[in-house]
């Protein structure tokens, strides 16, 4: 048979996912996404919305096996939405039963599996690797979000390298995420590593403590969580007493080693953490506490000019230039040095303050504006983003709920301050320390 | 749980958001029945974990997003304070 399989390396009756219902064996999956790919309305697009990560999984599988590709948004805002449905004629989202059905979109319910009722075959269904199966996107400068095509070829490469990186193709895991599937990271480690790693996943995304330490209940071990520095420092935080945890993976955010550390002391596992992007997909891994080095993922290759390093080989798709300076080490290892100064990268979103500057500027009655990434000492809250805003007639209520409407939650500003003006220099920038003066004289004005 | 208790309970909540969250608005100023998620106070998901802390903190109980619905908990001040009371166990 041509083609990659849906799902590799495993046999009918091996386990996929875990759900409150119970198991789901390969054979299973299979089935239902080819029941759902039959059962899906026409049309090239689909904006893949379910919450449960059984679903998600099953609508992607049923897209793929039906020539259909999935799109995944970073941020659901309904600017997002709304230009998605421009420049993907036809395109329809689908939703589990949980989601509210966005606006912006044509959409489609899921349809119950169950009645769907696919019969199990005697074959893992094929794919052919040049087909393009999904369609992640980052926010780009302008206020256009930038499309990245993944092929299924590089999808299967992308689950077997992250599972030989991790050592997880003799030792399988469950995985539970707290992370959404439709993220580039979640959707690599616990989608892609589920189905060509060897994992099973539990189809639920626990949210708070709590909510851990059930589905850590509810599946069989060993388990590894993959989540974020927020998800780790909060359930370290909360005291909840947590079913063994046989290794925790976290990205989205770079992890402070005495976090990693303290999770590895309160725990026993290893805390490991990946490195990439949407744009690169997830290029090395490290044990955090092991030591600040990263080690790049089986075919991945790194090449500088100047400051800018590029990844390509193995999984990654064509030649990407990364957001972060690197610098290179003789045993192909390399250290992180810094960021592009203009990326923002927050609780696993990732934008740029061109981008959340625009849509600033660009809101009616806004004269200029800019946002601001305090460092960490003097931000009140880390990670929290001030913006400041020139809007004589304006009213800072009306102001935030436009710009709720363009940009994803996470980066709205915190506080958003208006200013008579803000200073630009000769060539029409905005200094960053025009913006550290701003800041500073809020906060003495707050006190 | 008494009119007024409750009313005395939700003052505390919207005490401790405030601080929790450093958010430059009163207490007294955030609407009972407006949306503390999005278009009402404007939280987001990192806001909600910071809140479940000191919620389990104060109260001494741990929020759970059954059937991963935080927006019912969250869906006012009203709201996550009628759940406190009913799950509180300090």
């Amino acid at each position: 048979m041509s083609g990659l399989p849906l799902v590799g390396g495993r046999g009918p009756g091996d386990i996929l996912a875990w759900r409150p219902q119970g198991p789901v064996s390969v054979a299973r999956y299979c089935a239902d996404a080819l029941a759902l790919a039959a059962a899906l309305p026409p049309g090239r697009y689909i904006v893949n919305l379910c919450e449960d990560r059984y679903h998600y999984a099953v609508l992607l599988a049923a897209c793929a096996l039906s020539g259909r590709v999935s799109l995944q948004p970073s941020s659901q805002s309904e600017a997002t939405l709304r230009q998605l449905a421009c420049t993907y004629a036809g395109a329809l989202a689908v939703t589990d039963a949980s989601t509210p059905l966005p606006a912006e979109l044509p959409a489609h319910p899921l349809p119950a599996l169950q009645e769907l009722a696919g019969q199990p075959g005697a074959d893992v269904p094929h794919i052919a690797p040049d087909t393009l199966v999904a369609i992640l996107f980052t926010s780009g400068s302008t206020g256009m979000p930038q499309p990245h095509a993944k092929t299924w070829g590089k999808l299967v490469a992308n689950g077997r390298a992250e599972a030989q990186a991790l050592g997880l193709l003799d030792a399988p895991h469950t995985l539970v995420g707290t992370v959404p599937a439709q993220h580039s990271y979640g959707f690599e480690s616990t989608f892609l590593l589920a189905l060509h790693g060897g994992c099973s996943f539990w189809s639920g995304k626990p949210f708070y403590p709590q909510d851990l330490a059930d589905a850590l209940a509810a599946v069989p071990h060993p388990a590894m969580v993959v989540t974020t520095p927020y998800h780790l420092a909060s359930v370290l935080a909360s005291g909840v007493a947590l079913p063994p945890v046989a290794r925790w993976l976290s990205a989205t955010a770079p992890l402070d080693v005495p976090l990693a550390a303290q999770a590895e002391a309160a725990t026993g596992a290893p805390v490991h953490e990946i490195y990439g992007s949407t744009e690169s997909s997830q290029l090395a891994t490290r044990r955090t506490a092991a030591g600040a080095e990263w080690t790049l993922m089986p075919g991945v290759r790194l090449e500088q000019q100047g400051d800018t390093t590029w990844a390509s080989g193995g999984h990654v798709e064509g030649r990407v230039a990364l957001a972060d300076i690197l610098a290179l080490h003789e045993d192909g290892r390399f250290t992180l040095q810094g960021r592009h100064a203009d990326m923002v990268n927050l609780a696993g979103k990732r934008t740029s303050l061109a981008y959340l500057n625009h849509q600033l500027r660009t809101i009616p009655g806004v004269q200029d504006g800019a946002f601001f990434l305090p460092d960490e000492e003097e931000a009140a809250r880390a990670g929290r983003l001030v913006a400041f805003a020139v809007a004589p007639a304006g009213e800072r209520a009306a102001l935030l709920a436009a710009l709720r409407t363009r940009i994803d939650p996470i980066f709205m500003p915190r506080p958003l301050v208006l200013v008579e003006a803000i200073a630009r220099n000769a060539t029409g920038k905005i200094a960053r320390s025009t913006l550290e003066a701003l800041h500073e004289r809020w906060i003495r004005n707050a006190r | 749980m008494t009119t007024t208790s409750i009313d005395t309970l939700r003052s505390e909540v919207a005490a401790l958001i405030v601080e929790a969250l450093n958010l430059d608005v009163q207490p007294q100023g955030i609407d009972p029945q407006a949306p503390l998620y999005g278009d009402g106070l404007g939280l987001d998901s990192i806001d909600m974990l910071e809140i479940a802390l000191v919620v389990s903190k104060r109260y001494g109980f741990q929020l759970k997003s059954d059937n991963e619905n935080n927006q019912q908990i969250f869906a006012s001040l009203q709201a996550l304070t009628e759940h406190i009371a009913a799950h509180r166990t300090q």
